[in-house]
């Protein structure tokens, strides 16, 4: 499937839940080295341990991009463990795309972001 | 030109435009190392058989091919290495060694590949010497006080940019400090003559210039190689070893430790011949003519943005409005152009630009119009369909 497919570029042009979370619960910087890509998300649990709102901000590529967007939406209303335990397969669904070695970088930022959120800033 | 020397763009499929990371390979070059390999596959300096002797003398023709290549007035100076990064650590250690005492400063440009930029930072951390960096695009009047050691890019992979270092060699002899010149980029483009330039080191790698991956040279005048403590020591680098000392072999063989890289060796002094076969001015004169009808093309186009200087050899860096370095890349990919999208290993560079990551493209003799028309259409396309409005 072509990469670059409607719903992707939907996303990369039009991000839902773009932008912080003024009071996060959780809050991480992730960033790609290799091609400068880098991601905030900023996600707010309930004292259920409900992840209920999430932001995020950061550039990247379209991949990287509808990733974050994506993740940022699908991660709503699951528990905070089991979104520490997404796995990479997870995002790949989401995208509906088959990626090279190179662009899976770019669409696992976001990712790790979200299973880093509670570490400290500086691991 | 010439586009039929390369197997691997016989068949037009793509366009090749990356020569900056690394150059394809003629048949010439392929043959010479399955040669090597099928019917002299031997190790250097040490058997007293036929296949050893053949190997032996072939290894060392390419290092005189390569001596008079770049003109050095000695064939000891010329060290093969596994390439540029490999030359400059080597230089970077056994120099440091030899000239840095605590503050002493080590003078480099601010757009240097990060392999003429991390092994000096190593090196300034275990000597506790500074590092000091001079804006390539101004005049440089005068070194920094305590300059001890100068290294500098020939041209620039991030943007093409040439360097003054013939000025700045001359600045630096004044003081009789030692320059070391990273050649990566131009020793593949131009005719270069180490004693004309009075560089002390020159670093440059083979799959730059047709060449095999794994192999490059190391140029250092002799005065300075003979005062210079080898880095790696091992089999073939000693003449006489005890349990407690060694002494070292004479030059080349003083930093050739350890068994070499003979095929790439043999393929190197391959790309060489084939090179100065078609001729060195030759090649200059057709890689700027592509490269004048790329950057004249990209500027045909108003949502490119090209950085760096006006003028630049063999390469240049763009974004395309609104769409991300990463996918542009991918979209030519998928119409057959291959280019490099990143930082290019020069992330300080990309800082001063204000930019996460650029598109280079970079060409060599072998590219024609038709690899620059490729790109154009694709670069439309990736507009097109992947720009975003307010960006
Ligand atoms: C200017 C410059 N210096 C050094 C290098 C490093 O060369 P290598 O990776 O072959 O050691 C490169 C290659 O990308 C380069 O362009």
């Amino acid at each position: 499937m072509d990469p670059y497919h409607a719903q992707i570029l939907e996303h990369y042009r039009d991000p839902l839940n773009f932008g912080l979370l003024e009071q996060p619960t959780y809050q991480r910087e992730e960033w790609n080295p290799t091609c400068g890509d880098k991601f905030t998300f900023s996600i707010h649990v309930t004292t259920h341990g409900i992840v209920d709102q999430v932001g995020f901000s950061g550039e990247g590529c379209a991949i990287s991009t509808a990733a974050a967007s994506l993740l940022s939406e699908a991660i709503k209303g699951k528990t905070l463990a089991a979104a520490l335990e997404l796995q990479p397969a997870f995002v790949l669904d989401l995208l509906g795309i088959d990626l090279g070695p190179t662009r899976l970088k770019c669409a696992l930022l976001p990712l790790q972001a979200i299973t880093r959120i509670t570490l400290p800033a500086s691991s | 030109m010439r586009r039929n020397d390369f197997p691997i763009l016989q068949d037009g499929a793509v366009a090749y435009l990356d020569n900056a990371a690394t150059s394809q390979k003629p048949a010439a070059v392929l043959e010479a190392m399955e040669q090597f390999y099928r019917t002299t596959n031997a190790n250097v300096h040490r058997g007293l058989y036929h296949w050893s002797e053949t190997a032996t003398a072939h290894y060392e023709q390419a290092r005189d091919t390569v001596q008079q290549f770049i003109n050095a007035q000695h064939r000891e100076e010329i060290i093969f290495t596994s390439g540029t990064t490999a030359a400059i650590n080597t230089i970077a250690y056994a120099l440091g060694k030899l000239v840095l005492q605590p503050g002493d400063v080590i003078l480099l440009s601010q757009v240097e590949h990060h392999s003429n930029l991390v092994p000096w930072q190593l090196v300034a951390e275990q000597y506790r010497a500074k590092l000091e960096f001079f804006d390539p695009t101004q005049p440089l009047n005068q070194l920094p006080p305590k300059t001890k050691l100068v290294s500098l890019a020939h041209i620039a992979n991030s943007s093409g940019l040439i360097l003054p270092i013939q000025s700045v060699i001359a600045l630096a002899h004044q003081a009789g400090v030692p320059v070391v010149v990273d050649a990566a980029q131009s020793v593949p483009h131009m005719p270069i003559d180490v004693q004309q330039l009075d560089c002390d080191f020159l670093a440059f790698s083979a799959h730059k210039l047709c060449g095999p991956t794994g192999v490059g040279v190391l140029y250092g005048k002799r005065v300075w190689l003979e005062k210079m403590s080898p880095v790696f020591g091992g089999g073939d680098m000693i003449r006489t070893v005890t349990l407690q000392h060694s002494t070292y072999a004479d030059l080349p063989h003083k930093f050739e430790a350890g068994t070499p890289n003979i095929a790439g060796v043999i393929g190197l002094g391959a790309a060489v011949q084939y090179l100065t076969s078609i001729g060195m001015t030759k090649i200059q004169e057709a890689t700027s003519a592509v490269h004048s009808y790329l950057v004249a093309q990209l500027k045909t186009l108003d949502f490119i943005t090209l950085y760096g200087p006006e003028e630049r050899s063999s390469i240049v860096s763009f974004n395309v409005r609104g769409v991300h370095a990463h996918d542009v890349a991918a979209v030519l990919d998928q119409h057959g152009v291959a280019v490099r999208a990143g930082h290019h290993c020069a992330m300080p560079v990309m800082e001063q630009w204000g930019v996460p990551a650029t598109v280079r493209a970079s060409v060599y003799f072998y590219n024609d119009e038709s690899d620059i028309d490729k790109l154009i259409v694709g670069l439309k396309h990736a507009y097109g369909s992947l720009s975003r409005p307010n960006s």
